[in-house]
Formats: C-alpha cells, structure tokens, sequence
C-alpha cells in the first residue's frame, strides 16, 4: 500500500471517530442540562464548566503532547514526529479558543467582568499565545526539514515556559474558583454534577484524539500527494 | 570545556569589534531607547499618575523591547555573504557559537541599559544611586533571561519570512515572567521594601536564567545544523 492510500484510509477510520465524538459531545450537552441538578447559587451560568474544564484540560493535555512530540523529534528526526505535534498544535488551539470564549460568558455572570488578569486566564491566554506563535512561524519556514527543527524547538521551549508563567502569574492574587474534585479530601461537588463532569472529561478526551487523528491523517495526505506530485516530476523529467 | 570557551569568546570579540568600528546598530538602539523614554512621558497624564509610579513598567517595558528589537543584529549579520557558512565550517563548536553570541548580545544590551538607566532617571525624577546595587542586580539577571532566549530564537527567526516580527512574536510570550518579576522588584526597591519581599521574584528569575541558559545551549544545536 503507497503512502496515499494508508493516508487515505486513515482518514476514512478517522471520520468515524469524528461522528461518535460528536455524538458523545451531543450526549454531554444532553445529560447536563436536561439530567443534571442546577446550582443553587449560580444557576444556569454554571452549566457553561462542562465545555469550559474538560476544554482546558483537553488543551493543555494537546501543549504536553506537542512538548513531547517536539523533545522526540529532535532525537529520532522522524518527520511524523513533526506532522503530530503541528496536528496537536492545531487542535488545541481550538480548544483553548473554547477555553477562552466559554471562560468571559461565565466570568461577566458571576463575577460581573469579561475578563481579569486572574492567575489561570492569564496561563491560558498565554497558552494561547504560544500556540500562536507555534502556528505563525510554521508558516514563516518554506523548508520541512528545517520547518520541523524550528517547530521542534519553540514546542520544547514552550512547554518549559508554561509552568514559569504559572508561578510568575500565580505570585499575583488569584480570583478563580479554586479546584472542587482534585484536591486533598473528598470532592465537595454532588455526586450527580461529578458524574456528568467526568463524563464530559471523557468525552472531550475522545474528540479530541478523534480531532486529532483526523488532522494528523490529513496531514499525511497532503505530504503524500506533494511527495507523489514531486515523483511524478522527476519520472517526467 | 576551555577550547569551546576561548572559541566562544573569539566569536564574541569579533562581534563586538564589527559592532566597534560601525556603532551603527549601537546608536540606533540608544537613540531608540531616548526616543521610547521620551514618548512615555507624553503617554500619561502628569496629574493623575506621578512618574515613580509608573517608572517600574516605564524601565522595563523600554528595557525589554529595546533588548529584543537588537537581538535579531546577532544573527542577519552573518547572513550577509553567507557568513554563518563560514562559522559552521569552523573549527568552532556549535555551543561556542551559541555561547559567543550570547555573550556578544548581553554586553551589547548591557551597554545600552548602562547609557539608558542614568537617562531614565533624569527623566522620570527618580533617585538611583541608593537603589543602585539591588537595582544593578535586577536588570542583570533579568537581561540574562531575555538575551539567552532572544539569541536562540533570533537565530531562527533570521531565516524566516518576516524575520524581525516573527521574532517579536517568538520572544514576547517568553517575556512575561523576567518582565514581571523584573517590574515587581524595581517597584518594591524603589519604595524601599524590604529584601524578603523580593525574594520569591529573585528565586523566580534566577531558576528562569538556569533554565533556559541550559535548555537553550542545547537545543542550539537544531537551529543551526544545515
């Protein structure tokens, strides 16, 4: 089978998982706000940290895996290597773009602002940041080899920095609610509200490598046909 | 460990001598500074905010973009003729090079914030020479932040579309902790606080400075190689 037609089938077995992601998407909207009890003292605005908490984990989660991607590169230089951790890049974009839109609809609820430079908006945003400066200079590069060295390195350099702007913007007072599940103790949520978030973390864990796969398998394809496209130059030539 | 040292060096001192004979780069980045100092005294209003309170961010945000915008001379210097070419052919490390440039980039911005800090004082009425040791301090640990991973990252922004803003791009997000605990301390030293309240920030900055100086080093390496 050449490099196409696996590309090709991988994103075929991809869109599958794409329909059951979505559908599992659908099913967390569905428990949580026709199945699950509202908040007593924020209502409505609540639901919103079934998208918002499992988006943030899911986003971070996609940072550690274009870390990982990027250390492993630079070692094995295997291109897929590189065409992962761009795909992941990608995706998790959209999910702190998620993070980041669902965060102010809350925010201006309860706390009655938009936004505050509260110590995990300020991560998250500059998660952000990061994610968009991975994304820009990958267009800035004409070269794969040296496109991928490049990516390889700002991956690398980024993931060490997350946890320096966490403690630099933690060192200013944090507004957040503080954690309600892990942390030291029995979780303070009711166990209906817990069982519908840890669905939804679930859930936004499968899309997300459903996403993922799919973005990763297009990637491929792409490189196939310009690799097929080169080839059939040269065998014209 | 000593032949990369002296390479190193070598490589630093030709860069500072170019830079010697032209003063080009030096000037601008000065005049730059005077420029920027100049302008942030028009971008307040003087009877809301006093200078001292706004001096902290004033030194660090002229500081900081004037460190970044030099940083990118390291490395389109030696595009001209194809000159890194003739570096990496060298008998020289490439952790010599990285370290060379480094070097040559702190004593160029260095240099610049030693011009630009009497200046910035007379300015903004603020006064230094009992601060100046902490002060001192500050400025060179949080310098060392942002040059050791501006060198890293101009090196590969100079071979990208749009070099010098991608280079911002690159850099800033990775401003936010020197920036911060930098402007942090310089507000708190210039009220005259004591030393512990400084002390989380210091810690911040100096494991900041070890961290990447290390983990830019060597991952130089893949930057380079053709």
């Amino acid at each position: 089978m050449t490099a196409r037609e696996s590309a090709e089938r991988a994103l075929r077995r991809s869109g599958l998982w794409m329909a059951v992601g979505l559908l599992l998407v659908a099913g967390v909207y569905v428990r949580a706000l026709v199945f699950t009890p509202q908040e007593a003292t924020q209502g409505l605005a609540q639901k919103i940290f079934y998208i918002h908490a499992p988006s943030a984990w899911v986003a971070f989660l996609a940072f550690g895996i274009v870390g990982v991607c990027s250390a492993l590169y630079l070692f094995l230089k295997d291109p897929r290597l590189d065409l992962f951790a761009a795909s992941a890049a990608e995706v998790g974009t959209v999910f702190t773009t998620t993070v980041l839109v669902t965060g102010p609809i809350w925010g201006k609820t309860i706390w009655g602002a938009w936004w505050t430079w509260d110590a995990r908006l300020t991560l998250t945003l500059f998660l952000y940041f990061i994610y968009l400066a991975y994304l820009v200079l990958r267009t800035a590069v004409e070269e794969p080899g040296r496109r991928a060295r490049y990516s390889a390195v700002l991956g690398i350099l980024g993931a060490l920095l997350v946890p320096f702007i966490h403690v630099s913007v933690y060192l200013f007072r944090t507004l957040h609610p503080m954690p309600v599940v892990l942390r030291p103790g029995k979780p303070e949520l009711p166990g209906s509200m817990l069982i519908t978030l840890a669905f939804s973390f679930t859930v936004f864990t499968i899309f997300f490598f459903a996403l993922l796969a799919r973005r990763y398998a297009w990637a491929r394809l792409v490189d196939a046909r310009a690799q097929g496209e080169a080839d059939h130059a040269d065998a014209s030539r | 460990m000593v032949s990369m040292l002296a390479q190193a060096w070598a490589i630093a001192a030709k860069d500072l001598l170019l830079e010697f004979r032209s003063r080009t780069a030096f000037l601008s980045a000065l005049v730059f500074t005077a420029l920027v100092l100049a302008i942030f005294n028009f971008a307040r209003d003087p009877t809301a905010v006093s200078a001292v309170d706004l001096a902290p961010s004033i030194l660090w945000i002229t500081f900081s973009f004037a460190g970044v915008l030099t940083l990118s001379r390291a490395f389109s210097l030696e595009k001209e003729n194809h000159a890194i070419d003739g570096l990496l052919l060298s008998p020289a490390s490439r952790t010599a090079l990285y370290l060379g440039k480094t070097a040559a980039n702190l004593v160029f911005v260095g240099a610049v914030e030693a011009i630009a800090l009497p200046l910035f004082a007379l300015f903004f009425n603020v006064p230094l020479l009992d601060v100046l040791g902490p002060l001192v301090l500050v400025i060179a640990l949080a310098t060392v932040g942002f040059v050791t991973i501006g060198t890293l990252m101009s090196s590969m922004a100079v071979n990208t579309r749009f070099g010098e803003l991608i280079l911002l791009v690159l850099v800033l997000p990775f401003l936010v902790t020197p920036v911060s605990a930098a402007a942090e301390m310089t507000a708190r030293i210039f009220a005259h606080r004591p030393f512990a309240e400084l002390a989380p920030w210091l810690k911040l900055l100096a494991a900041y400075d070890i961290t990447f100086s290390v983990i830019c080093t060597l991952v130089f390496e893949s930057t380079v190689e053709e």
